[in-house]
Formats: C-alpha cells, structure tokens, sequence
C-alpha cells in the first residue's frame, strides 16, 4: 500500500515498447510537493516515465501508483487529477487558443473565469487568444498547452521538457508557474536537458539510465 | 505463469503430446477413407451426377467454418468475462479464426466450383453464400485486428472485442440479404435448389465427412494454439534478455 | 473532485461541438471530400452510360458515395485529434471514453447528413431521379438512421485505427463489411422514395426498421466496445 502522502510510488516498473523495455525495473517514490527534475540520455527511458505515471503506457511487470491510486486497476480514477505535456502540445490546431481553453475547460467543467486567470497567467493576451493555433509560433503554443494544464487543476504535473522552443521570458513564466503549483501542494516532475535552469528550479534531481532511475540528491 | 527461459526453442518443446498425435492418426485415416467413400463407394445422384460428391467436402468445410466462428466467439468472451483473463482463451481464438478462415475460403471455392456446374454461374447472390462471404471478409479484418502489436493483453482485449461484434454483425448481414433477395426473385437462370435425395451411404458419407472434418479442425486449433503459446512465450523470453541488456546499459 | 462530476454527456456535447467547429474553420470537408464524392457521383456516370440505368442505380450509386466519403470523414476526425497528439491529451485527462465515442459519433453523423443531402440534390441533376414531398420524408428519416450506423461503425474503427498508430489503412476493411447492412437497407429504402425500379412509398418503410435495429444494437455494442480498443 501506498502512504497518501506519496505522490508516485514505482517499483520494479517495466514498461515495453513493442519488445523493447524502455523502463527496466525502475522504482521511484516522489513524495506530494517536490518538484523533481529527470535527466538522461535520449532513449534512457524519460519519456515513458513520464507516460507511465500518466497511464498511457501499459505496465508490464511490477508495481506502479499514482496518488494512491494503482495505475493497474484504478487508472482512470488516477488520470483525473495527472496533468501531461508532452513533446506535443495537445492543440487543435484549427481552433484558436481560447476555443481550445474553451473545450477544455467544458471537458472538465472550469469556469470562464478561469479560463480568464489562467490565459493572463501564461501571458496570453486578447490577441493570442483569438489566434489560430496553427499560426503561433512554437512558444505561443506551448504557453496555451500550459493554460490548459493549470485549468485541469492537477496535483500531479507531468513537464517533457517544457522549456523546449520558449524565449527567456517564456522559460521564466513556467518556473514561476511551477513553483506556485507546487507550493500550492502539486508535485511536478519535470524532464529535461536544460540541467542548469531546471536545477534551480528541482528539489530533488534523479537520472534515468538504462530505463532504471539513479537517485543525484536533493537541494 | 510458465516463462520459458530464456529462449524456447520449437524442438525442446514440440506441440505433439500423445493425445494430439493419436488424433492425428485418427484424422489422416479419416480422411482417406472420406476420399474413398466420395470418390468411389458412393454413386452419382440422378440430377446432379459426380458433381455431388463436391458435397462432402463442401459441406464439412462449411460446417467447420461457422464452427471456428462459434469458438472463437464463446473463448473471446471466456478471455473478456473470466476471472484470470486467461491468454490461452485469446490463443484458442485467434487459432480457430485462421483454421476458420481457410475451411471458409475452401467453401466458398467449393460452393463456387459446385454453382458453376449446377447453375451454370460460380456465384449467386444467396443469402447463405452472400453471409458467408462477409463472414471471410469479417473475420480476415479480425486477423488482421491480432496483428496490430502491443502487449498480449492489448492483443487479446481488442481482438476479443473484434470477434464479439462480428456476432452481432452477421445475423444482421443474413438478415439484410435474405430481404434484399426476397425483393428482386431472378427468374432468367435455371435455379435447382441444390437438394439431393441421398441413399443411406450418401448420407453417411456426408455425416462422416463432417466428423472427420471436426476432428481436423481440433487437431490443427490445438497444434496453432500451442505454437502460438510458444510465440508468446518467445516474447517473454526475449523480455528477460533485453531486460538484462538494459541492466548493462547502467554499468 | 469537480472532474468527476462532468457527466459522460457534456464530455460528448464537447467534443462534437469542438468537431463540428473545426470542419466548419477549416472547410477541409466542404473543400476536398466533398468534391470528391462529386466527381464519385459523375465517374458513375461515365462508367455506366446507358438511358434508364443511371435512373434505376441511382439510389445505390448515393449510397455508395456515402460510405466511400465516410471512410475519409472518419479518417479526417481522428487525424485532427492525432496532429497535435490531442487523443493523449484527451486520454491523460481520464475523460469518459463513452463520451468521446459519442460526441465523435455525433459530429461523424451531422457531417454525413450534409454529405447526404448534397448527394442527393445532386442525383436528382445527375441521373434525372425524381422525390415527391413524401419521398423527401422517408429518405430524411433513412439517412438519420443510417447514419446513427455508419457514425458509431466509423467512431469505433477509426478510434481503433488512431489508437494502433500507423494502421489506419485498416478501417475500410472492418468497416466496409459492418456497415452492408446499411448500403442494403438505405439502398432499398432510396428506391422508394425515388420511386424507380417499381418500388413504392410504403415498400420503403420496413427497411427502416431495419436501420434503426442496426443503429440501436451498434450504437451501444460501440458504446461499450470503444474504451476497450483505443485504450492502452
């Protein structure tokens, strides 16, 4: 069993891509309200740990739990309070930033007001909002994807390298917003390449290597 | 579970038992003795002549067919409903559906070789052979459905489900085309309807075949599903290795 | 949690509302599928150049069409959630699959109706086939339920095609099969409310019936059929 105050709790976790293990073995337990950072190499297995704790991955052998929850039994029930950006951004693209807040906000019943907060808080001002999002540049993007994790209002935020195509301002937009979730009680793990911004942002530093996870301290 | 490690291989664990190989016998002498009784211990029928004796392949290759569906439909709802989700029920499936797959493409052949002698046409738009070759066609979308990757499991759900609404699919097509034919009667070719009166060595022949055939398809379900087992145990096999390869990537 | 509280029906409410808005954005539909079953419905034509035959083929020939554009509205619904990765989105979010196969197949159904009224106007220019007020009634009522078919069909293939990437070419082949009940049974209905090859009015009513049984039985197979073959 998992204690509550445990956000992740992985253990012996494989998980197979095709016939490949892309994670072997990897046990990991995040406590609620760190932020930890993962490193490694392409192909360690980063992705699909990520994956893995948003249950869109199988697992193929031993034990995983997202906030208590199995993810082999009561996956949907963990899904409802994890928060993923991935290396895509989720967008319609023929819909504009606000019609895509819009939907979201109706899938999972936030309020216009809401929707208000959060664009204004990834700085997205009226004109973006009402810009196609096939026609904004990569940061603009990634900003409305983020707008959209804060109205979910997840306690578990999944982050595969969020800084990736963001201009500094951008880049220090999703440290704050990463700090106030977290102080606000989320868990953020985050993957990235960018060790140095990242790692002042982590309290805790773990590499993945191999599909297995070595623990690189706390700050 | 019964991993085999690390890697199986087909001779150390051959897909004969005793039990199996016994019926093999039993089938091979079963069907030279079906042949005989088609080919020369029966006699011609009034009407149709030698062509009749097409029936007692036809016939069993058609009753084989709809029973390889049967069984893949109830051992999918044995995977989807039993408690152990049990791969050898998805295994069992996914073997009767190719053994199924064939006898119904050697029916339609057959039906077809028959129709071109007897109604001077290889196909009518009956109902009967209409379904049956939306059935083939069903169940090659089926096949192909096992084929799509992912984990066992994965494989097992969605075939499952696949096998499941083809149930509820060919009552529907039989249905639509027995009224559709019933609208549009064509009255231009010669249709005999294709009923012999048979003698009692017909008729055995006839039931015999079917028996045979039965017992065909038992031995060649049992044979497929043991060879997949291996596939997947192969699978499984290979997990540990390249787990193991993974493990010296740390290092 | 709020998420919990979204009903399985407003997730499908947004999700065809959300379709629905991006066909009408994009115009992808009105400018290229469209004008494909158009010049499907003027190859016919050419294929099958003969008086009288256009006239009584016509309604299988609309019919036709219709399911040869369904494939590609099908494939065209799931690419947009597949072009941004919006199906994982969707997927990590933990929203009701139920509801996303309806909402799918509600936006699928809508966008068949209109691709089924162009159809039609366009027989009745193309092969000179004739509707009387009464036909008009009977083929509305044909196509709604024949789509409430191909729609939840089309979701559940097309979901299972965008689920198993790369393996979209599969769709026709599962769907095409499935979905004979309907060509046959709207074909026939369409006779009647064409009026040729001697069928009436009142010949074109049971077949109905068989449409909506069709619709009812796949609608919810599909209903609960769909989480198990999107998900991982």
């Amino acid at each position: 069993m998992s204690s509550t105050d445990e956000a992740v709790r992985l253990h012996n976790a494989v998980v197979l891509l095709g016939s490949f293990p892309a994670l072997a073995e990897a046990s990991l337990v995040v406590k609620k309200g760190e932020i930890v950072l993962i490193s490694g190499a392409n192909g360690a297995g980063k992705t699909t740990l990520l994956r893995l704790c948003a249950g869109l991955v199988p697992l193929a052998r031993g034990e995983a739990s997202v906030l208590g929850f199995n993810l082999a039994t009561q996956r949907k029930e963990a899904q409802a309070h994890v928060g993923m950006l991935g290396h895509a951004n989720g967008l319609y693209l023929d819909l504009t930033a606000q019609e895509n807040l819009q939907f979201w906000s109706a899938v999972v019943g936030a309020s216009s007001r809401e929707i208000a907060l959060s664009a204004q808080r990834m700085g997205l001002n009226e004109r973006l909002l009402n810009t196609p999002v096939a026609k904004m540049s990569a940061g603009q993007r990634r900003r409305t994807a983020l707008a959209i994790l804060v109205i979910r209002r997840a306690s578990l935020w999944l982050l595969d390298e969020p800084h990736a195509g963001l201009d500094a301002s951008g880049r220090d937009e999703i440290d704050n917003m990463l700090r106030e979730a977290a102080s606000a009680g989320a868990t953020v793990i985050v993957a990235s390449h960018e060790l140095e911004r990242a790692g002042a942002l982590a309290t805790r530093r773990i590499e993945v290597v191999g599909g297995a996870i070595v623990e690189r301290g706390t700050q | 579970m019964n991993r085999l490690h690390p890697f199986p291989s087909p001779l150390d664990t051959p897909t004969g038992t005793r039990a199996s190989r016994g019926l093999g016998i039993v089938v091979l002498f079963g069907t030279v003795m079906l042949a005989l009784l088609g080919l020369f211990f029966t006699g011609e029928d009034v009407v149709q002549g030698s062509t009749v004796r097409l029936m007692y392949i036809h016939v069993p290759t058609a009753w084989v067919a709809y029973l390889a569906f049967i069984v893949t439909a109830i051992t999918s709802a044995m995977y989807m409903w039993g408690k152990q989700h049990s791969l050898t029920f998805d295994r069992i499936a996914g073997a009767s559906a190719e053994v199924g797959v064939i006898f119904m493409g050697l029916c339609l052949v057959t039906g077809s070789l028959w129709g071109r002698i007897t109604w001077g046409t290889y196909w009518q738009w009956d109902p009967r052979l209409t379904t049956t070759a939306f059935l083939f066609v069903t169940y090659v979308g089926y096949l192909a459905v096992r084929d799509l990757g992912g984990s066992h499991h994965q494989r097992a759900k969605r075939s499952g489900v696949i096998a499941l609404l083809a149930v509820l699919e060919i009552p529907l097509v039989h249905f639509s085309v027995v009224l559709w034919r019933s609208l549009h009667q064509e009255a231009s070719v010669l249709q005999p309807s294709g009923d012999v009166t048979m003698d009692g060595l017909m008729l055995f022949s006839l039931l015999f075949g079917v028996v045979v055939f039965t017992l065909l398809f038992t031995w060649m379900v049992l044979h497929r599903q043991r060879v997949l087992a291996l596939a997947d145990a192969i699978d499984d096999g290979g997990l540990e290795a390249a787990l193991q390869e993974r493990r010296n990537e740390v290092n | 949690m709020t998420q919990n509280s979204i009903s399985t029906m407003s997730v499908a409410r947004a999700i065809a509302t959300k379709d629905l808005r991006i066909e009408w954005r994009s115009k992808v539909l009105v400018n290229q599928v469209l004008p494909f079953a158009g010049i499907v419905m003027v190859l016919f034509a050419f294929a099958l150049d003969n008086d009288g035959i256009l006239q009584r083929v016509a309604p299988g020939l609309v019919w036709l069409a219709v399911l040869f554009s369904s494939l590609i509205i099908v494939q065209r619904t799931f690419a947009i959630e597949s072009a941004d990765n919006a199906l994982d989105a969707i997927k990590v979010a933990g929203v009701s699959s139920t509801g996303v196969f309806l909402g799918k197949s509600a936006a699928l159904a809508v966008q068949l109706l209109f691709f089924e009224c162009v159809l039609v106007m366009l027989s009745l220019v193309l092969y000179q086939v004739k509707l009387s007020w009464g036909g008009a009634v009977l083929l509305v009522t044909v196509s709604v339920l024949a789509n409430v078919g191909i729609a939840t069909m089309g979701a559940l293939y097309g979901g299972l095609g965008a689920a198993a990437k790369g393996r979209e070419t599969l769709l026709p082949l599962l769907l095409l099969p499935a979905v004979a009940p309907v060509l046959i049974a709207a074909t026939r209905a369409t006779e009647s409310a064409f009026g040729v090859s001697g069928a009436t009015l009142g010949e074109g009513w049971p077949w109905v019936a068989l449409l909506a049984v069709f619709g009812a039985l796949f609608g919810f197979g599909g209903t609960l059929a769909f989480g198990v073959l999107t998900e991982e």
